[in-house]
Parts: structure tokens; C-alpha cells; sequence
């Protein structure tokens, strides 16, 4: 394991990185104004989606060729651009965003497979009334991670992440009409929450100890030196640095969204959405969101490594990532649904790639990321083909020889599955399962994770041997004619088929390229590697789990053409370890009776709560207060009332006495004027009297 | 008895007439006599005070009596008026009918 080399950010950050920000920012425009059209404006639709995320993805190969001409100069690139959001008391709020080989990588991966899935949709779904709404979601799913990819600030990073976790609840639950596939989305939604509490609690607590929001920021950021010392120094509980604590809730995030274990329970199910969903995020994107997190703090989980490199966060990290490698494998092996296989086999690589992360750094566990989004898109594009092409049926004991029905598809898929079991030299998949083994070989605490991973590895070449044997050979068990999918969908499938072979080259042990640029060194060739006896074992091993995997999948499915209604071969075999396999350990059964059992408990103790005392609280404060305006009523109509009729009555009747004297009669008037005048001449005659 | 007390005397008779000629008439034209007769009760005595007063040169008393006898034209074509027009509207020219006014 090399020591991490840390990144002094550039003082000036060149032009690229200075409009970094159009990347995410086009696909969510285009995805706001997406959200403005009206239903059957799918062309609109499509060429907005589309041709935003391509600009990305120019952006993004500028902003990648920019960073590797810089290395290969032998300057790190690592440009940052950082602004106050806001400031309250001393206390700023950063935002920024980030270049660097990390970054760079996977703005290029995200981009590129994200496109090709947005083509492939436009086949998928061109008969979904929704299409639009479809796009508008992509759009946005796909700027939010762009987000997630290019944030400094772990402010930015975690509002990217939450905009993610809602956009993939929008897409599981896709099609809501089915009960199902809201449920799921549901509890896609709960599952990653439980993790991002605890990740901001990580992030508020990162936040308090200093100061700072920003990953890079000239030295002064929370993941470089000086930060880190501070929090080396500062202990938490159970003998741990507040360093570690950090670290550990930060992974428990990463955990929820990359479906480790105890929180994978919600991927599985996420397989409700349609395929190019499933293909987007559960295999390339959105998962990996969990990894790229660790990776980005991997200063911090780092951080007091000892001499052996490993800190007690790494250490959870390995062991929490190859449990789920096994765990997700084991339970793969028995699934029917062609959809759920490899939902759990993407459980299964996510954990391969924490355990890369946890055992061998930032390049081994993203080499794995970069290929499995290569190969396990393909896959899921792949798997979705079969489905559109079976007319939507994804029991795998429905379908068989589709090789002939669908040759093209047939292919690329082969290609991806012997990606995914690591078959050696050719594949992708090889290279960087190879990598994450060797690190595993060499770990100082222990070798467990090693033999974990290498079950792993077999149970995968076994359950892929297995799918494929059902779906493409044999003979066909469905009821309606099988049919090969339209060229907009099979050719994403033909460039992903290309890269999953491919991108093996940039990671093998005589060229390392990946890895030294993600590490910051010069890339050799030496072919000297190729014959070092570490290696030879290990190519040995990998060829020893593939032939096993494969050759003991074929002697159990291969071309036998099993009634669909007939028992599968492992469940005849050993129907004890089938049915828990089937059942997936009991996992959603042991949350629903103990968690969900326990919320129901406390939501009917609420309820009742609520009902009985602090409904009746209310009902007696609204019994005290008709009392009182009941007493208001009384004196109101006999008092006040009373009072002001009484005076209005003395007020008619002096009235009408004075109005009797008006009595219309002229002559009245007059009588009484001569009398008054005969009354003052007599006072006054009487008056001045001597 | 010196003349102007018989003046004063003559005066005060023809003003008692006229108030109860307009006291107790019910035709209103009858009542309107009475106000004549009041108003020429007064000016008999502003002639009176005028002819026996300290300036009987000054003309005075006459200028008020020429000027009162105007007024009271004046004040009779306006009650005839007002008559004429209540008779018009209510057929007759009894004032105890005429309380429409009344409060």
C-alpha cells in the first residue's frame, strides 16, 4: 500500500476548472426545462436531455485531458474554485468545486456511460406515455451527480447527494401504478436515509472541529494537513480520534448509498424502476456515489495511518466490504429474477470496491468503480434487452436459447459476464478484481478479506454461469416469440462491450497507469511485472476461481433446458442452503420483525397518545372554553343588552313627549308663542317694578 | 287722557282683535286677516310714538310704517299663495286639517 500523496491545490485555477460548474449545471437546466414541456413533446425532450449531457461530457474530457497534460507534466493538478455561499457571525459557509485526477475520472465515467444509457432509453422507453417525465428525471439525476463528482465543499456534496437519493426515489418508483414499485421506492428512500443521518452528523462534526467546509483550500481545508492533525489530536469516545469517528460516520453515508451491508436490503427491491434506470443508477452512478466518497475524504479515513497503513476506519471499511462481497454473492446464486441476479452481484462488486479502498487506496478501489460501470452497465442494458425482447418477462426460468433470438444482444452480454467473473488477461474486470486481491494478499491485520473476496469471486463466475446458461441457452420455455432489440439500444450495448475489454489496459501491473495517475506518480512500463512470482500466483488463482466458478455453473445448468416449473439444480442438490439462499438470510424478515416491528409498536403507542391524552387535553381546553362562552352569552343578553334597551326605550319615550308638542297645528304654535310673550311682558313688567 | 295713550289704546284693541281672529279662526284666509290687523296695530303705534316722540321732524316712524306695510304685502301675497296652493292639494282651507307636520 503506497503512502496517499497529498494534493497541494494551484493558486491560479486554469479556465476549465474556472466553468467546471456547466457541467452538472446543463443537465439540470435542460432537466427544468424538460419539467415545462408538455407530454408528447418527446423529441424536445430527448434533444435537451441528450445534447446537455453531451456538452458534459466534452466539458468533461477538456477538464480530463487538461488534468492529465498537467501531470503528465509532473505538476498535480489540483484546482479549486471556492466562494462564500454565506455568512453568519465569524462563520462562513463554502461552496466550491474541485479538478483533480480523482474527479476528473469519474466526470469522464459518469458522463460517457450516462450518455449511452440516455440513448439506450430512448429505445426503452419509446412506449412509455411518460416518456417525458422520464427524461426530465435522468436530466436531473445526472446533473446532481455530476454535482456529487466535482464538489470541494462537503456542504455541496451532501446536497448533490441528497438531490441523487431523491432522483432515484422518482425513477424506482417510476412506474407508481404498480404498488410495488412504490414500496420500493419507499424503502430505497428510508434505507438511504438511516445512512445520511449519520452522515451529517459526520459532516456537522467535521464542520465543528474545523471550522472549514472545503475539502482543498490552500492548506487550510478539512482534509489537509493542518485539519487533520487537529482532529488526530482530538479523541472521541472508546479510545478513537475524532478523525476516525468522522470517518466512520462519513462511511456509514457511503454505506446507505452504495448498498453495503447492513443497508443493502433497499437495492435489491430498486430493481422495480425501468432497466435504463437500474443501469444508471444501481450499476454505474449512483452507487458509486458511496465509493467516490471515500475515496474524496480518503485523507481523512487516512489519517494516523500506522506503519502497516491501515487505520481502524480503513479496517471497518475492508471487513464491511467483503462481508457484503460474500453475503451479496451468496444470495445472488439463488435468485430467479434476471434484474435481481444482478442487483446482487452489484451488492457484491460494491463491496469488492470498499474493500479495495479499505485494503489498497483511492486507485484500487476506483479501478474497480471505472470498469464495474463499465461492464456492469452493459450487463443491466443487456439484461433490459432480453426483458423488452421476452415482452417484459424477467424470470430467467421463463426465457432460454435466446442466442439465436438475439445474437447481438447475446454477444455483448457474454462480454460483460466474463467481465464481471474476471476472466484473466482479455477482460477488464480481471485487471481490477486482480488489483483488489493482491491488496488483499498483502494486508498485515489479516487474511480473511483475501479468502472472503476469492469465495466471492467464485460465487460470481457461478451465478453469471448460471444466468447465462438460463436466458441464452437451451431452448426457449417463454410463450410469446422472442425478438432482438432496435439498434438504438444495441448499439450503447456494442461501445460498452468495447470498453469493458478495453479499459483493462490502463490498469495492468506492467503499465499502471490509473493507478499512478490517480496517485500522482510517473507511469512505467515494465513488463518485468508480468513475471513476478506474487503475480503469476495470483493470475493463478484468478484462473483457478474463474474455471471454477464457470466449469461447475456449466456441469449444473449449462444446456440442460430445464422445465421452467422444474426445481433448480442447487435446490435438489441441497434445499436446505437453497431455501436461505432464496430467502436472502432472512434480512427483510429479521428488519420487519424487529425495526418495523418496533416502529408499529411505537406508531400504535403514539397513536394512542394521541388519541387519549393530548386528545383529551384539547377537548377539555375546548369544554373550559365553550363553558366560558357560554357565561360571556348570559351576561352579553342580560346585562349589556339589558342596559342599552332600557336607555333606548327612556330615550323613545322622552321623544314622543317632546313630539306631542308638535302637533302640526298652526294655530297651537302660535297660542303658546302669544301666551310666552303675555308671560315675559308680565315678568318684565313685574320686574321693573320700583 | 292724553292722545297718545288713546292711540296706544286703539292700537292695543286692534292687535287683540287681529290675535284672536288668528287664534281661533279655522279658515286659514280669516287667519291671515288677524296678521294684517296685528301688523297694523304695530304700525299705528310706530306712527304714534313717531308723531309724539322727542324728533317728529326726522320722519322716522313713518319710513318704518311705509316700509312694515311692504313687508306685509309682501308677507300676504306669500300667505295667499300658500293658501291657494293648499286648497289646491287638499281641498280645503281648514288649518285643523292641515297637520301633517305634526312631530
Amino acid at each position: 500500500m503506497q503512502a496517499a500523496t497529498l494534493f497541494t491545490p494551484q493558486l491560479a485555477a486554469s479556465p476549465i476548472a474556472k466553468i467546471l460548474w456547466l457541467i452538472p449545471a446543463m443537465p439540470i437546466v435542460a432537466s427544468g426545462v424538460i419539467s415545462l414541456l408538455k407530454q408528447p413533446r418527446r423529441k424536445a425532450a430527448t434533444v435537451l436531455s441528450i445534447g446537455s449531457l453531451s456538452f458534459s461530457l466534452l466539458l468533461s474530457l477538456i477538464a480530463f485531458a487538461h488534468v492529465v497534460a498537467g501531470w503528465a507534466q509532473g505538476a498535480a493538478v489540483c484546482e479549486t474554485v471556492n466562494f462564500t455561499w454565506f455568512q453568519f457571525g465569524s462563520t462562513t459557509v463554502d461552496l466550491g468545486w474541485v479538478l483533480d485526477p480523482l474527479s476528473s475520472v469519474m466526470l469522464v465515467m459518469v458522463t460517457f456511460v450516462g450518455l449511452l444509457i440516455f440513448i439506450y432509453s430512448i429505445g426503452y422507453m419509446a412506449h412509455d406515455e411518460n416518456y417525458t417525465r422520464f427524461f426530465c428525471f435522468l436530466s436531473l439525476f445526472a446533473g446532481a451527480m455530476l454535482g456529487v463528482v466535482i464538489s470541494n465543499s462537503i456542504l455541496l456534496l451532501f446536497m448533490s447527494w441528497e438531490i441523487v437519493g431523491l432522483t432515484s426515489y422518482l425513477l424506482i418508483g417510476f412506474w407508481y401504478q404498480k404498488p410495488s414499485a412504490a414500496a420500493a421506492a419507499k424503502k430505497a428512500f428510508l434505507t438511504t436515509r438511516v445512512g445520511d443521518i449519520f452522515f451529517l452528523l459526520g459532516i456537522v462534526w467535521l464542520f465543528a472541529q474545523t471550522g472549514t467546509l472545503l475539502f482543498y483550500n490552500h492548506g487550510a481545508g478539512s482534509i489537509e494537513g493542518w485539519a487533520l492533525t487537529g482532529l488526530l489530536a482530538q479523541p472521541a469516545a472508546l479510545g478513537l480520534s475524532a478523525a476516525t469517528a468522522i470517518g466512520l460516520l462519513i462511511f456509514a453515508g457511503a454505506a446507505g448509498k452504495s448498498g453495503q451491508l447492513p443497508l443493502h436490503v433497499w437495492l435489491p427491491d430498486a430493481m422495480e424502476g425501468p432497466t435504463p434506470v437500474s443501469a444508471l443508477i444501481h450499476a454505474a452512478t449512483m452507487v458509486a456515489a458511496g465509493v467516490y466518497l471515500i475515496a474524496r475524504v480518503y485523507p481523512l479515513m487516512q489519517a494516523g495511518a500506522l506503519a502497516g497503513g491501515t487505520t481502524p476506519a480503513l479496517t471497518v471499511v475492508t471487513w464491511v466490504g467483503a462481508s457484503t462481497a460474500l453475503f451479496a454473492a451468496l444470495i445472488a446464486v439463488a435468485q430467479n429474477d434476471i434484474k435481481r441476479i444482478l442487483a446482487y452481484s452489484t451488492i457484491s462488486q460494491l463491496g469488492y470496491m470498499m474493500a479495495g479502498l479499505g485494503l489498497g487506496g483511492v486507485a484500487v478501489g476506483m479501478f474497480h468503480l471505472i470498469t464495474h460501470a463499465f461492464f456492469k452497465a452493459l450487463l443491466f442494458m443487456g439484461a433490459g434487452s432480453v426483458i423488452h425482447g421476452c415482452h417484459e418477462e424477467q424470470d430467467i426460468r421463463k426465457m432460454g436459447g435466446l442466442k439465436s433470438a438475439m445474437p447481438l444482444t447475446f454477444a455483448t452480454y457474454g462480454i460483460g459476464m466474463l467481465a464481471l467473473c474476471g476472466v484473466p488477461i482479455f477482460f477488464s474486470g480481471f485487471w481490477s478484481k486482480d488489483a483488489i486481491l493482491e491488496s488483499a494478499h498483502g494486508w498485515p491485520l489479516s487474511q480473511a478479506p483475501f479468502y472472503m473476496l476469492v469465495f466471492g469471486a467464485v460465487l460470481t463466475a457461478f451465478y453469471m454461469t448460471r444466468q447465462i446458461s438460463y436466458v441464452f441457452f437451451g431452448a426457449y420455455r417463454g410463450h410469446n416469440h422472442a425478438h432482438e432489440s432496435p439498434r438504438v439500444m444495441t448499439t450503447p450495448l456494442a461501445i460498452l462491450a468495447f470498453f469493458a475489454v478495453a479499459l483493462g489496459v490502463i490498469g495492468t501491473p506492467a503499465w499502471p497507469w490509473f493507478r499512478a495517475f490517480l496517485d500522482n506518480r510517473a507511469a512505467d512500463v515494465s513488463l518485468h511485472a508480468f513475471a513476478e512470482p506474487a503475480w503469476l500466483m495470483l493470475l493463478l488463482t484468478s484462473c483457478v476461481i474463474v474455471v471454477l466458478g464457470i466449469g461447475f455453473g456449466w456441469t449444473l445448468y449449462g444446456n440442460k433446458s430445464p422445465n421452467a416449473e422444474a426445481p433448480d439444480a442447487l435446490e435438489r442438490a441441497v434445499p436446505w442452503i437453497w431455501a436461505v439462499l432464496r430467502d436472502k438470510f432472512y434480512v427483510d424478515e429479521f428488519y420487519g420483525a424487529t425495526f418495523i416491528a418496533f416502529y408499529e409498536w411505537w406508531a400504535r403507542v403514539a397513536d394512542w397518545l394521541d388519541r387519549r391524552v393530548w386528545g383529551g387535553a384539547v377537548a377539555a381546553v375546548t369544554w373550559l372554553f365553550g363553558l366560558w362562552a357560554q357565561l360571556n352569552r348570559f351576561l352579553d343578553t342580560n346585562v349589556v343588552d339589558g342596559t342599552f334597551d332600557k336607555g333606548c326605550e327612556e330615550i323613545s319615550t322622552g321623544g314622543g313627549l317632546l313630539a306631542s308638542i308638535q302637533s302640526g297645528r298652526v294655530q297651537n304654535y302660535l297660542r303658546i308663542l302669544a301666551l310666552a310673550v303675555v308671560a315675559l311682558v308680565a315678568i318684565l313688567i313685574w320686574s321693573s317694578r320700583p | 287722557m292724553t292722545p297718545l295713550a288713546s292711540y296706544l289704546l286703539v292700537a292695543a284693541l286692534v292687535f287683540a282683535i287681529g290675535l284672536a281672529g288668528a287664534l281661533v279662526r279655522r279658515n286659514a284666509i280669516l287667519v291671515l286677516i288677524g296678521i294684517e290687523l296685528m301688523l297694523n296695530a304695530a304700525n299705528l303705534n310706530f306712527i304714534a310714538f313717531w308723531r309724539y316722540g322727542p324728533h317728529p321732524e326726522a320722519l322716522t316712524g313713518m319710513m318704518f310704517a311705509i316700509f312694515s306695510i311692504a313687508v306685509a304685502a309682501a308677507e300676504a301675497a306669500v300667505g295667499l299663495g300658500l293658501v291657494i296652493a293648499i286648497y289646491r292639494h287638499a281641498q280645503t282651507t281648514d288649518l285643523d286639517k292641515m297637520n301633517r307636520m305634526k312631530g
